[in-house]
């Protein structure tokens, strides 16, 4: 599968430089089984630079105080730098305000935020949903609880042979009390790219709403809300360089403004009488309890860095990656690789070996110091579309170089080696 | 451990042709189960005659581990009484396949056994009804 990208001659200046960027994850040095440890389980989680190490050391080190409350001189240090880490993010997906953005634990979070909140008021019986057959889990588990509790429909956007979404049938999924379409901008399991400009456009004229699940695309290509007119956007911190534990969602002001909480406590309240109470002002309307302050600090620090190498770089890395493995890997008889073209994908790559399960392939690529996934990936219903119960995915990120795709290549090899002789 | 004894030549055997694989036709008990991890899925069967394991039949996808596991195990149970089967544990199983397992893993290894006893406790409860 030849690339634009692979046979043009790359101009330096405008690439990664993959081996600097190596040296700032100290991670990357670990040997496993005695070899160099490849990481391409990037879809799951990333690994960490030591500026953002560095940060959540610094902040518990010299600054750590609960914000918005002490009136001393550490906590307004933890407040302000915490409010920067939410306007970092908000510049970072092009919000029109930090106000539009929600600290949370992850996508999965933000998901779950918008359909108790947003949901449970704005869903009733009858309504319809739509999703797609290709969502992770947490995007489809969330709708499938709001209308079993509502009394409200599902209806599934269906995936084609070739992994994209068949949006022939849209008008007709799109006809009747449609409240919400929930959709992935880029797929977990297929890495496939989904038109989600169009999907907005489309749903939005029937007036609905639409939730962006941006786990994969804000870390891999970059998001602009504005431009592509989302009324809420999730995504993690975890998945671009940030800690564990902190994700956002974006949602439009008007939006937040009118959902009700969704967890009750300390900090989103503007009043608290026994007869009841009254809500903060967003977005601390939603951030009840105390937050993760270090792991959105850091989270801001993450997005510092991307925004240090460039996406569009970042992008074009993980296509080049993604265009050598899918060539590489396409090279190896029994090799069947799930999903549109490279051109078409970001940086993952899902594959089955005949008569070898994905569990197999990821150990003997374990014992070669390679770390990729094997599973279902969260995707269970999209995995019974293409009739295989698991698949072994291999993602790429920033700090993937060339000579870990050879590695992994070769690697599959002697999976099919040691199980078919 | 290296690869090679991490798929040991008998795990590869198991695996790629599995002992007492296939199904009953009118099992005593049957039992299914799945890894959610992963999606992987088993059933057994089992015949019993006094109190004891008969024959026994597994079917399902999964990996070498959890079908050398199924393998090894149903070749163990043939024969043994229920009771003796309740005291089957996760070691005794480990023993068999003869490997270090992490925890991602142990859940491949186990999946036999568990479904196991899902059908080897349901069975006892159901005779106990049928005596009441």
């Amino acid at each position: 599968m030849k690339t634009a990208e692979k046979t043009a001659a790359p101009d330096p200046a405008s690439r990664l430089d993959a081996a600097r960027i190596r040296k700032d994850f100290p991670i990357l040095t670990r040997e496993i089984y005695g070899k160099p440890l490849a990481y391409l389980d990037n879809t799951a989680t990333t690994q960490k630079p030591i500026q953002v190490l560095r940060a959540l050391d610094h902040y518990y080190r010299t600054s750590n105080a609960n914000v918005h409350r002490g009136i001393y001189l550490m906590a307004e240090e933890a407040t302000a730098a915490y409010e920067a880490a939410r306007a970092t993010v908000a510049r970072f997906v092009n919000a029109r305000s930090p106000k539009e953005i929600v600290f949370t634990r992850g996508t999965t979070e933000s998901v779950n935020l918008v359909s108790n909140s947003w949901g449970r008021k704005n869903v009733g019986r009858g309504d319809v949903i739509v999703t797609t057959e290709m969502e992770h889990h947490s995007n489809l588990v969330p709708w499938q609880m709001l209308a079993e509790e509502k009394g409200a429909k599902l209806r599934y956007i269906p995936v084609d042979r070739s992994g994209r979404l068949d949006l022939s049938g849209l008008d007709a999924l799109l006809e009747g009390p449609i409240k919400i379409l929930a959709v992935t901008q880029l797929s977990n399991a297929l890495g496939t790219i989904n038109p989600v400009e169009e999907l907005i456009r489309r749903a939005h004229a029937v007036g609905a709403v639409v939730l962006v699940d941006a786990a994969q695309s804000v870390p891999h290509l970059g998001v602009d809300v504005r431009a592509l007119d989302a009324d809420f956007l999730a995504f993690s911190g975890h998945k671009m360089l940030a800690p564990t534990g902190i994700g956002a969602l974006y949602a439009k002001r008007e939006h937040l403004e009118a959902m009700p909480p969704f967890f009750g406590g300390g900090e989103m309240i503007r009043e608290v009488k026994l007869t009841g109470s009254t809500w903060n002002d967003i977005p601390f309307k939603f951030e009840a309890g105390t937050m993760n302050i270090a792991d959105a600090i850091a989270f801001g620090v993450a997005i510092e860095y991307l925004e240090g190498l460039g996406m569009d770089l970042v992008r074009r890395h993980d296509a080049e990656l993604t265009s050598l493995a899918m060539e590489g890997l396409g090279t190896i008889p029994g090799v069947t690789i799930y999903g549109p073209p490279a051109s078409e994908r970001g940086g993952i790559v899902s594959f089955t070996l005949d008569g070898v399960h994905a569990h197999d392939v990821a150990s003997v690529l374990d014992r070669e110091g390679i770390a990729v996934r094997a599973g279902h990936h969260c995707t269970m219903p999209l995995h019974a579309k293409f009739g295989i119960a698991a698949t072994t995915r291999a993602s790429f990120y920033v700090y993937n170089v060339p000579e870990e795709i050879d590695r992994l290549v070769a690697g599959v090899r002697k999976a099919k080696q040691v199980f078919h002789g | 451990m290296s690869l090679d004894d991490f798929y040991r030549q008998d795990i590869l055997d198991h695996s790629q042709n599995p002992r007492n694989f296939g199904t009953l036709e009118h099992p005593d008990l049957s039992a299914e189960d799945s890894n959610p991890l992963c999606g992987d899925k088993i059933r057994i069967d089992i015949m019993v005659k006094d109190g004891a394991i008969e024959d026994v039949r597994f079917t399902g996808v999964g990996c070498s581990i959890s079908r050398a596991a199924a393998s090894m195990l149903t070749e163990e149970i043939k024969g043994k009484t229920l009771e003796e089967v309740k005291r089957i544990g996760r070691d005794e199983v480990l023993e068999m396949l003869g490997i270090e397992l992490g925890p991602v893993r142990l859940k491949c290894a186990l999946l036999a056994l568990k479904t196991l006893k899902v059908g080897v406790y349901g069975l006892q409860s159901w005779q106990a009804e049928e005596e009441e």
